[in-house]
């Protein structure tokens, strides 16, 4: 897939200049990224309203609505909630290996 | 919510598994309170905004079993979005290595090319995926990026196989298995794949690709490159990654099950999820509880109305990933979080460029409206 699509777009029609309300299109991605960057959007109580779309299945790519209270930016918050989510994976995969070194879980044999 | 406090004291699960917000009811034709409801502005004075420090607190995430092929763990207190994004990676995002070309010089057997070929492409491979780099859209194959192998069979009657009588002459090569593959290093392959790594080859040495009779023939070159299980299920490094939700079992203490009811009681649940006493009195061993299989047989039965009510606990999620490729089985899981992390500071540095120029937004045609993708 050697395309030169920008990552994201904004979606001119559905803009406030100031960035207060936009639709961002994100290219190869899909409900993996958008559903879970939604729910951490959501979690920003500057969100007015938050949510995201497939489009079209055959388009390779997904749209995330986003509306601020109080005219801030909503790229400024899609930069936090990016930050947020890493954080989370971060601490998720910190636990993780945590349990899988001290933990006493079952081991077995599985014949295949 | 006077039953659930009442299983919550004395319970050796944590007190907050019994909290009813946490619950998704499971009823006879239903299900309810499915979505989560933890976000700022849904409950009144309540604070539900992103706190990294307070989400440590209520995360936990155990390993439960862990065998060489699977691995089964909890992850409990993220969202269902969280949980669904590293599962859907599991399955499609993390690149693992298949047979995507396969030249055939010969096939005289009764499979066809196509179907063959097919069947080779699913032959789970041991090959790292992380010294293997993608191929590139219209470049010839380096041994960088592929990986050959050669499939060069007859089939013939043993002859030296000592004969009895009535019995079926003993072949030679009657079945060609995934151990038939045979790796051709190519460039400096040969130095890479030396000392600890294994050479590359089939995971499973007796997956049978094709069936032949004396004299048939296959004569094949393949070439294995990286992919994603998105593009086809064959690069998929898992034979399954699933989760369930930990079921939750609350009796009812102002309705007890009448004693001589009790054993009908308990065989409305999976063996060794409810416990009946001497003297017919009923509990829940919460050792097993996560074995239930949540039939709601219990549901279907007049006298048990009231007694009991069944629940899932919304973000307590049992994952199992089975391992079918490259990687051990507790590996897989660390890899989704990477594969995410991935996807976030791409996002992320987009977002920030963005920000850069945000004076003059790039992108969209003249109409305002966006461009067609490039599909």
């Amino acid at each position: 897939m050697g395309d030169t699509t920008p990552k994201i777009q904004i979606l001119k029609n559905a803009l406030q200049p100031d960035l207060s309300a936009a639709t961002y299109q994100i290219h190869d991605e899909s409900h993996t990224l958008g559903n879970a960057l939604r729910w951490m959007l959501m979690k920003n109580p500057k969100v007015e309203f938050c949510g995201y779309s497939v489009p079209h299945p055959s388009e390779n790519h997904i749209h995330i609505r986003i509306q601020m209270y109080d005219n801030l930016s909503s790229l400024e918050a899609l930069l936090q909630a990016l930050s947020d989510l890493d954080d989370l994976c971060v601490t998720i995969d910190e636990a993780y290996q945590k349990s899988l070194r001290e933990d006493h879980y079952e081991q077995w044999e599985e014949q295949s | 919510m006077a039953s659930s406090s009442a299983a919550a004291s004395s319970s050796t699960l944590p007190p907050s598994v019994f909290n009813p917000r946490r619950h998704v009811g499971v009823h006879a034709e239903r299900v309810s309170d499915v979505s989560s409801t933890d976000y700022p502005g849904h409950y009144p004075g309540e604070d539900h905004s992103w706190n990294l420090a307070k989400f440590k607190e209520d995360f936990k995430i155990e390993v439960k079993r862990l065998s060489q092929r699977s691995v089964e763990f909890d992850l409990v207190g993220v969202d269902a979005s969280m949980a669904n994004a590293f599962r859907r990676i599991l399955i499609a995002e993390i690149p693992t290595l298949a047979i995507e070309h396969v030249y055939v010089s010969n096939n005289t057997s009764v499979i066809h090319d196509e179907v063959l070929a097919h069947r080779i492409g699913l032959v789970p491979l041991n090959v790292p995926p992380s010294l293997i780099k993608y191929r590139s859209p219209n470049g010839v194959p380096t041994d960088q990026d592929t990986i050959v192998f050669k499939l060069e069979l007859t089939c013939e009657v043993d002859k030296n196989a000592p004969k009895e009588k009535g019995a079926p002459r003993k072949l030679i090569h009657e079945e060609v298995l995934s151990g038939d593959l045979l790796w051709i290093p190519q460039g400096e392959q040969q130095s890479v794949f030396t000392g600890a790594l294994p050479i590359p080859a089939p995971t499973n040495k007796n997956i049978v690709l094709a069936k032949l009779r004396p004299g048939q023939e296959i004569d094949m070159d393949l070439h294995a490159i990286k992919g994603l299980g998105k593009d086809h299920a064959k690069w998929s490094p898992v034979a399954t990654a699933s989760y369930r939700l930990h079921p939750l079992i609350i009796l009812n203490p102002s309705k007890p099950v009448p004693p001589h009811l009790a054993h009908k009681f308990a065989k409305c649940f999976s063996p060794g999820v409810v416990q009946v006493s001497k003297d017919g009195e009923i509990s829940i061993d919460e050792r097993n509880l996560r074995k239930e299989s949540m039939s709601r047989e219990v549901l279907r039965h007049k006298e048990f109305e009231g007694c009991v009510e069944l629940k899932r606990v919304r973000d307590w999620f049992i994952f199992t990933v089975e391992s079918e490729g490259p990687y051990a089985p507790q590996d897989l899981f660390p890899e989704s979080i990477r594969v995410m992390r991935e996807k976030i500071a791409n996002i992320r540095r987009a977002a920030e460029a963005l920000l850069a120029d945000a004076d003059a937004p790039a992108g969209p045609g003249p109409d305002g409206d966006v461009e067609m993708g490039g599909v």
